[in-house]
């Protein structure tokens, strides 16, 4: 207790400077601004605004990033509820009873439950993970080759466990990734794979370049295909901030149910916050309705602040596997790893021990971003709704602009510029075809750490396959894998998961 | 034989595709074995996967029956054209292609090219209204890329600023 009490102080000393907190208060600013704008999701605004970080110091770079990732996550709410359009998979069931809401004239107090809801799951995440942080990064110095490359297999299923659609197409989507992955130098042997003889190309594909193209352009290009009638944007007043006395009296509950439930769920490696998000709806929905209370789907407050909190809950515990063991559980987290590398910093236990500054700062951090993000919104509400109203055809020219000029700033070189346009064809093709694009970053990123710690597993075992089941932790990470794929894959839960995707 | 879902059926043929690609190339370098991994080792394992999956994709969009047949659809061709198209122009505007003699232009011209070119995919085309949005990126883009973020950009064409 002492310890965490000791570390939060050194984390807050170092996130509570001018110059960290003017960056996170940036960081916030321009990342609501980006993800409240429709059709972008906090993967593309974080790709899209990584760029405008390479300048800075590592902690202020990566305190910048957290502030970014918290507005984006929090404008694609604001846009959930107001357009009917969710930016990402987790506000899916957000856009429920939010947009019932907005339709309503209460557009903000279902607002305002959302940002209430996620500021308190936000600094109830952020204790936990400052609290198993330590403990967890002790478990990971037991870790060899062959455990990390199962904690990997593990995080790869659980990511695509949650995808929508078909499974076997997820994990043909995470493969193909850790191919792509493999493209460029190999470290062990200095051959440069797959490069076809492209100088840029034997440093690996940039992976802004696949998250830009894939995200953005194909996005874009699909966003587009639809007619401009179809695409409803709602304009109606926003009259009356705050939610009144009952309000808050049905909302609280939602808000600690769906913390406690997003706290415990973002922890699994995969997609921790849209699990939770899921679950929480799902529950809030099976308890009784109070007399003269709001049925569900047609705009009941607890149906947006239960699954907004249980969302930030999780995207505040997904940290955990990111900072302890170095392995992202989602597209997110992945696009964080590509940050710190770009900054020098290899996530994993190390961090904590060898930039304790780094590693609290940044947990600090979390909280005043997600303490501005209420500061920063509420009062901005009405900016925010104007920004709604701003035609799609003054947007995806400046979005293109964005991603063209992002790509390029990272390496100054037009090359980049041509693989992002490739990237969006690919992108567009994967949207025609159903394919969803997210696993495929996942395995990006992890490609050449799998493809290490499998040769070292290898290696130590003299290439005897079944060291990944005779050591203990390794075959208890593979058969929680193995179970995961059985429980989805039983027909009861099978139809209960594609009906989850299709109807809500 | 009839293909009953479209979109799994042509994700199928890509994936093994892509897959048998990478299998191949893979061969090319050194596979080694298990003990002592080539570079080749864990790309041939992936592609051959990848393959497999695809084919088993493409043998269940051919079996099993859905609603509507899964189609594929019309392409956008006209937004995938322009949008792709206002990408490599800005590009080419930005850096120039030494290759073939084409001098370097800097942001602000490509930033008109993308503009306007982008601005074609959509459903209207009002001429006035996107040069006016291309000033406001231009200006925009100037202050906070150049000035405030101090990225390295050729803003000016070459032949100008020498």
């Amino acid at each position: 207790m002492t310890d965490l009490i000791n570390n939060l102080s050194l984390g807050f000393g170092v996130a509570f400077t001018v110059q960290n907190l003017i960056y996170a208060f940036i960081g916030c600013l321009l990342g609501t601004l980006i993800g409240v704008l429709p059709g972008i999701g906090p993967v593309a605004t974080i790709a899209m605004l990584l760029p405008a970080t390479y300048a800075l110091p590592p902690v202020a770079a990566l305190i910048m990033l957290a502030g970014i990732y918290y507005g984006a996550q929090y404008g694609g709410s604001t846009t959930a509820i107001l357009v009917n359009l969710p930016g990402e998979s987790s506000s899916v069931v957000t856009v429920i009873d939010g947009y019932q809401m907005a339709r309503k004239g209460r557009a903000g107090p279902a607002l305002a439950a959302a940002g209430i809801g996620s500021f308190f799951a936000g600094c109830v995440g952020t204790l936990i993970l400052a609290a198993f942080a330590a403990p967890l990064t002790e478990v990971a110095f037991k870790f060899g080759p062959a455990e990390y490359f199962s904690l990997m297999i593990l995080g790869l299923i659980g990511a695509v466990v949650l995808a929508s659609g078909s499974l076997l197409k997820a994990v043909a989507m995470i493969v193909l990734g850790l191919l792509m992955g493999l493209v460029g130098t190999d470290v062990n042997s200095g051959v440069a794979r797959f490069s076809f003889d492209i100088p840029e190309l034997t440093d690996g594909i940039g992976f802004i370049t696949i998250a830009m193209g894939v995200f953005g352009y194909g996005e874009i290009i699909s966003n587009l295909s639809v007619k401009e009638e179809h695409r409803e944007v709602f304009t109606g007043k926003v009259s009356g901030l705050m939610p009144t006395k009952a309000d808050f009296k049905n909302m609280i509950p939602a808000i600690l149910r769906g913390t406690a439930l997003g706290s415990a769920l973002g922890i699994l490696p995969g997609g921790g916050a849209l699990l939770a998000a899921f679950a929480a709806y799902t529950i809030e929905k099976k308890t009784k309705l109070k007399p003269g209370e709001v049925p569900f789907g047609q705009g009941n407050i607890r149906g947006v602040a239960a699954p907004e909190s249980a969302n930030n809950a999780g995207s505040q515990t997904s940290f955990i596997p990111l900072l302890t063991l170095g392995i992202p559980p989602n597209a997110v987290m992945a696009l964080m790893v590509g940050a710190m590398t770009i900054h020098n910093i290899q996530p994993g236990p190390q961090v904590m021990t060898s930039n304790p500054e780094l590693f609290w700062g940044l947990i600090a951090s979390m909280w005043i971003g997600n303490a501005m993000l209420v500061i920063l919104n509420l009062p901005l509400i009405g900016i925010w709704i104007k920004l709604l109203t701003v035609p799609y055809r003054w947007l995806f020219p400046a979005i293109v602009l964005f991603c063209a000029i992002g790509v390029y700033s990272t390496n100054n070189n037009t090359f980049d510029i041509w693989m992002v346009g490739g990237f969006g064809v690919i992108g567009y093709m994967f949207i025609k075809l159903g394919v969803e694009p997210a696993p495929l970053l996942l395995g990006f990123i992890l490609g050449p750490m799998m493809e290490e710690n499998l040769r070292r597993a290898l290696l130590l075992s003299r290439g005897d396959w079944s060291v990944f089941v005779t050591r203990p932790l390794s075959a208890g990470l593979l058969a929680a894998a193995l179970l995961l794929l059985v429980i989805v894959l039983m027909p009861a839960i099978k139809n209960k998961r594609e009906e989850a995707f299709v109807e809500d | 034989m009839k293909i009953k879902s479209q979109k799994d059926f042509f994700s199928g043929l890509m994936f093994s595709g892509v897959g048998a690609a990478f299998a191949i190339g893979a061969t090319n370098y050194t596979v080694g074995n298990g003990a002592r991994m080539g570079p080749g080792y864990f790309p041939l394992l992936l592609g051959v996967l990848l393959s497999i999956m695809g084919v088993a994709i493409m043998f269940k969009a051919l079996t099993v029956q859905t609603p509507d047949g899964d189609k594929i659809g019309a392409w956008a061709w006209r937004p995938l054209g322009y949008i792709i198209a206002a990408n490599l122009l800005f590009g080419v505007l930005l850096g120039g292609l030494p290759s073939i003699k084409v001098p370097a232009m800097g942001m602000v011209a490509g930033i008109y090219g993308l503009t306007i070119v982008a601005s074609l995919a959509g459903d209207r085309f009002n001429l006035k209204e996107v040069l006016v949005l291309a000033t406001i990126l231009s200006i925009g883009s100037y202050l906070a890329f150049i000035v405030l973020l101090k990225l390295q950009f050729p803003v000016w064409p070459t032949f100008i600023t020498g």
